[in-house]
This record gives C-alpha cells, structure tokens and sequence, in this order.
C-alpha cells in the first residue's frame, strides 16, 4: 500500500527506503479465544473483503468444515475438543492466520527482491508481482501460514487488511466478529486488553494458567492471543509453544553465507595466486621423437 | 630436412564421454549461475539476465534433475577408473609435490589422478545431497507438518552441499584450463600426446599402450 512505507525488505541488496521515515504506530489484532464461539463469521468476511475465490467444504462429523488454512483460505477457526483432567471436555477455538511477525521467518527465508515485506506498522505482506513461487517462505515460516498457488507459482496469507488499515480501517474479520472476541489497535493497547483479561480469567473465572500469546521467539506477534491455558499452547489446533525462526534458515543467512562467499572469493584468489607463483605444469618430454 | 615423424596421439576420452562431460558442465552451470542468485541479494541480477527470476526458478530445479540424470550416466562410466586405489594414497600422500608441481616426486597415476576422483566423488556425492534435499524444497507443501524438520534441514543442506561442489568446481576449471595444459583440449578432442599421458598419468599410459 503506497501509503504504507516499508521497513523491511526480503532478498534485498542495499537500504530499505521507507526505514524509519514514517511515524507508525505497531499494529496489532487480539483474538480472544475465550469469547470466541466458532461462528466463522471471519472467515467469511476475510473472504467478502479479499474477493477470494470459493473452495469446497468438507464434512468429517466435526465443525472443522474446511481442513486446512489455503492459498484463498487466509483466517481458519481450528475447533478442538480438549479432554480436561477431570474427565470433561473443553471446546477451544482458535482463529488462524498469519501471525505478522516482529521477525518474521518467511521474510528471512525469502531470496526474491521485494516478495515479503514488512511495513512500518508491523504488517508482513506477500508482493505476488515480485514473488518467484520458490516456496521458501513455506519452509521457514514456524506457523504453516503461506500456502502456494500451483496455477500462478505464487504464494498467499493474509495480509492483516493491509489495504483497509492503510486507509485508517481495521482489517474485515475484526468488523464481522459478532462477539467481540477480535479486537484491533496499537500493539501496545492490545497487549495491555490481553493482559487484563488474562489477569481477569486467573482472578474470577478459575483458569489459573491463563496468559497472553506474544511468542518472543520471533520478536512479538502482531496477532496475539488469550488463551485460557497459555502453558498447553498446542491444544489450541497445534499452535506452537515457543515458535523461532528455523535455525537452519539462520545459519543459512548468517554464518554459512560468510563463510561460504570467502570459500568462493578465496578459491578464485587461491588459484590465481597459485598461477602466479607455480604456473602450470611442464610436460615431461622424454619421448625418443621429442615431439610435444 | 626431414618431415618430422608423425605424432601418435593417445586416445583418452571417447566421444561419449566426451558429449557426457559437456552435457553436464552446461547443465551444472545453468543451476551454478542460478542458484547463486538466489543464494545471494546481491547476485540477484543473474537471475534478472537469465530471463528474470521466475523463469529462473522454473529451470533451476528442472535442470538440476537433467544435471542429476548426466552423472547417472558419467557414474556408469567412470566408476571403475575412480575407485581410490593403493597407489593413489601414497601419491595423496605426497599431494603437495604435486600442487607445487614436482610431479616427478610424485608415485605414478592411472587413468585419473586421487584429486580427480575426489572432484568426481564431491560432485556424485554432492548432487545426491543437491538432488535430494532440491525435492523437498521444489515440494515442500508434500512434506507434512510434523516431519517439517526436513524443510529446515533441506534449506541448509542445499546451499552446504552447493558450496562444497562450487570449490571443488573452481578448482576443477582452474586446473583444467590454466595448470595442467593439455587436459583442456583431451577433454574436448579426445586426445592426448604420448608425453603428456607419461607425465600424467604413467600407469595409464602404460596399460593402454602395452608397455
């Protein structure tokens, strides 16, 4: 969004443009699971606002009636019912989606200019004109969020309504919640709503492990959660307990890109040095003819 | 004066080996140029000139199967004369002799030299390694969440084994070319001097010439 600037760029040589020159306030959505009912009135705005193409549904006697986030799925409640110690059961819903990342994995993993970039308001965005369907993304994203096209090469997730918040709007899912469960704002009023409500549930409402979903292992999220339980995070559709950026992309984009561009820049010198002080081997001409 | 006495020359790559060995340096150097500009920003405009960067990551992996494929081949027909042998671990011994070319202190050579069959086994054991983890990042959506450590190990097993193939490939070009005069040209016509192959390769010179 050309009124959004851009603080961070994927597979990028040289400076970002947009660094720092934009006063922005970090965005933020708080998805309440406690208040959630599973009604997937997100969903469906998300697929109202983005225009997104239909998909087919499927019936496995659950209310989990789409399996599966996909390239035109972007928001996806996950329904689980969770046995509790005492026997009974607890229904957790969990609405699923990019998390937009304070350091995100798939923006570190991308090798095409321009394909991921971050916004100065927190926003991690998918440019699909730059993108090169490489799928990278997918493998060093910790959440399984970008999902890839086949037909177009080219890879998709929720863009947190970047086109309606650059306009002052909050994102479409946020609008259609009939609960109140998502709310929207700077990230540090969400994180203080969370964190009121999770001190409210430990206080009045017996859920003595409830906490805030912010994982620090990829610098904060600008989707966070309350979760009931924040000690059994993968009860909640498998979300991840302490999600990092694989340490594979890492050390692929630190310490083994040094050392491999002084293994290939001290290769080309090592053999030109070589020449210079050995030259090239002499043929042995210890044939009676002599002939070379 | 005399004509000089015709100069047998010494048959040393057939043509198919010949056809196989340029088939897969053009393959290798497609996915070479490629990939280094998907391995680094800064070398993102090779991509750029190779037909722009979604053209280029159609081909990397296709070639690389095709690149794959060639060496199949190149193993079937070079895995007798790269098995690593007594005599070459005492000339691996003596390696240094050779890299500051006294090759006369050097124990005589077969067909290839120990540094030419490492050069081979890096690349057959690197494009293994290439050809493997390549597929699970051409379709990483295949591989299921909970085995998802194999796309992490694949990103860096890829460009580790790529790197390890790069030195050995820059090595490979420099010595063919520029160190050992006369390998250029037999492994583009085929042929060598009866001076050349006893200077290089005596043991070989010796097989095939009956001596």
């Amino acid at each position: 969004m050309a009124n959004l600037r851009i603080q961070r760029i994927s597979g990028h040589a040289g400076t970002v443009a947009g660094l720092g020159t934009q006063r922005q306030e970090q965005v933020a959505k708080l998805i309440d699971t406690t208040t959630c009912i599973g009604c997937k009135a997100c969903e469906v705005a998300c697929m109202e606002w983005n225009d997104l193409p239909f998909r087919e549904t499927t019936f496995n006697n659950t209310y989990q009636t789409m399996p599966d986030t996909a390239w035109n799925y972007w928001t996806l409640i996950r329904f689980n019912e969770h046995p509790r110690e005492d026997g009974s059961f607890q229904w957790l819903m969990r609405k699923d989606g990019c998390m937009h990342c304070a350091d995100p994995g798939c923006l570190a993993a991308c090798p095409a200019d321009g394909a991921i970039v971050q916004y100065q308001n927190g926003i991690v965005d998918f440019q699909q004109d730059n993108c090169i369907g490489c799928q990278y993304c997918v493998a060093g994203c910790p959440f399984n969020i970008p999902k890839f096209n086949a037909q177009t090469k080219r890879v998709f997730k929720c863009t947190l309504c970047s086109d309606r918040v650059g306009q002052g709007l909050e994102p479409a899912c946020i609008k259609a919640c009939p609960t109140g469960c998502l709310h929207f704002g700077t990230k540090d009023d969400m994180r203080a709503m969370g964190s009121a409500r999770a001190q409210q549930l430990r206080d009045h409402s017996g859920f003595a492990n409830a906490g805030v979903y912010d994982p620090p292992g990829v610098g904060g999220t600008g989707v966070m959660y309350v979760l009931h339980d924040i000690t059994n995070t993968e009860a909640y559709g498998g979300l991840p307990a302490d999600p990092h950026v694989p340490w594979t992309v890492r050390i692929w984009k630190g310490p083994l890109k040094w050392l491999g561009n002084l293994a290939m820049v001290g290769g080309l010198i090592g053999v030109t040095l070589h020449y210079l002080r050995f030259g090239p081997k002499q043929v042995k001409d210890d044939s009676p003819g002599g002939a070379k | 004066m005399s004509p000089r006495p015709a100069v047998t020359r010494i048959k040393r790559y057939s043509m198919e080996e010949r056809v196989v060995h340029w088939a897969a340096a053009i393959a290798y150097c497609y996915v070479l140029a490629t990939g280094l500009a998907f391995y680094s920003p800064h070398l993102y405009w090779i991509a750029v000139i190779l037909g722009g960067a979604p053209t280029s990551r159609f081909w990397h992996p296709i070639i690389g199967v095709v690149f794959a494929a060639i060496m199949a081949i190149m193993l079937r027909s070079w895995v007798g004369d790269m098995r690593i042998t007594a005599v070459d671990k005492a000339w691996g011994r003596a390696m240094n002799r050779y890299i500051e070319n006294e090759d006369e202190a050097l124990p005589p050579s077969d067909r290839f030299n120990l540094g030419q069959k490492y050069f081979f086994w890096v690349m057959v054991w690197g494009g293994i390694g290439l050809l493997l983890t390549g597929a699970i990042l051409w379709f990483p959506e295949l591989i299921p969440w909970n085995l998802r450590f194999l796309r992490y190990g694949a990103i860096l097993v890829h460009v580790a084994c790529a790197l390890i193939t790069i030195g050995a490939f820059i090595i490979h070009v420099y010595m063919g070319t520029a160190m050992v005069r006369g390998g250029f040209t037999s492994i583009i016509r085929g042929e060598v001097s009866p001076a050349w192959a006893r200077t290089h390769h005596r043991l070989w010179y010796d097989r095939v010439t009956g001596k």
